[in-house]
């Protein structure tokens, strides 16, 4: 249960880096109107987000000297995708991914 | 689309918009954030992180990526300098997250929207974005129970982990890992079928461009930085191509 002052001074400096972009567009946006484009740019940022999310989840970048799906993820990712598109749910989806990911561990 | 400039009396708050719906809405996200959180807790103590340092860095830091890629930099020794610039680059998507959501609380005071901004993640920005979609609006005290029961979870979380490394050696071998990309999967999902009929084909276009990129850049930078330059290339052709 101890730490020292050079990691103390680490764990800040990384704290401040992330917690700054965090803030910075809720301190400034309330002053300044965003024009259209800018709007319209942002509406689409929440999909482009998640499916670069996913895809960064799905692509096996390490094993290989050329970029694969990570085949188990993948195998686990097909069911999961279309339990998410025929309940709609984030629990189920969720339980359900966990279950398959786990079984596919188990046989693959 | 947005409602930024409407008075809003917090008072007239339905039970939908409440910190206890927030609270409710967090629930489904849970998972995700207990399971990788024990999972950071176990490999913070295999890298060597006494559990104080592990509470410390969940409490100030709050990214699950961000951590994990604290750890590995610790395990090859590198910089101070080396780590601080990385977890920046691999945080940086949260400005555009930030982004997305502070037009939607412009009626707040500063205090609080710094307060939004602060407990930011990947997971409460996918919730945020969703009930925006749905409900049109978004209100600070549903987001402040989004928010603040996320943050409990994820430090319960990661100091669990920390207390149980020795026993559970290899969380992924339980599927733990997945929870997260099944999130991000159901959250894409509930995005896509909120959007209008008139606009999905618009959007799977974008998904497809998105594959490609990211594979493309998968060659060329890490995939922390790929997910980054990707996001801001397909949404900018989203624009171009919007009609």
């Amino acid at each position: 249960m101890t730490t020292t002052a050079s990691m103390v001074w680490l764990i800040i400096g990384c704290a401040l880096v992330t917690w700054l972009p965090r803030i910075i567009p809720f301190m400034f946006v309330r002053s300044v109107k965003l024009p259209d484009v800018v709007l319209k740019w942002l509406s689409f940022i929440p999909v482009c987000i998640l499916s670069a999310l996913v895809m960064e989840n799905l692509l096996d970048t390490e094993s290989k000297s050329f970029v694969t799906l990570d085949w188990p993820v993948f195998v686990t990712f097909v069911p999961t995708l279309i339990i998410a598109l025929v309940t709609k749910s984030l629990s189920i989806t969720v339980v359900a991914g966990v279950i398959i990911m786990a079984a596919v561990r188990f046989f693959m | 689309m947005t409602s930024t400039t409407d008075f809003h009396n917090e008072s007239t708050t339905s039970t939908e918009d409440s910190f206890l719906q927030g609270i409710k809405d967090c629930v489904p996200t849970l998972l995700g954030y207990i399971s990788i959180g024990l999972a950071f807790g176990v490999v913070g103590s295999a890298s060597g992180l006494s559990v104080i340092e592990i509470a410390l860095l969940t409490i100030l830091v709050y990214a699950g990526s961000a951590q994990f890629i604290f750890c590995a930099l610790l395990l090859t020794s590198s910089p101070a300098s080396a780590i601080i610039v990385t977890i920046f680059v691999v945080n940086l998507r949260h400005l555009l997250m930030s982004l997305t959501l502070a037009p939607h609380f412009t009626r707040y005071s500063m205090l609080r929207n710094v307060g939004f901004g602060t407990l930011l993640t990947d997971e409460t920005f996918g919730v945020a974005v969703t009930k925006q979609m749905q409900k049109g609006k978004l209100h600070g005290k549903w987001m402040d129970g989004l928010n603040i029961t996320a943050y409990l979870f994820w430090i319960l979380s990661c100091v669990a982990g920390a207390f149980l490394g020795q026993w559970v050696a290899n969380p992924e071998q339980w599927g733990l890992d997945f929870a997260l990309i099944a999130m991000f999967v159901a959250l894409l999902v509930l995005q896509l079928s909120s959007v209008g009929k008139n606009k999905i084909m618009h959007y799977l276009m974008l998904i497809g461009y998105m594959i490609v990129i990211m594979y493309g850049l998968s060659y060329v930078v890490p995939s922390h930085l790929a997910v980054l330059l990707a996001t801001v290339i397909v949404a900018t052709i989203g624009v171009v191509t919007d009609k």
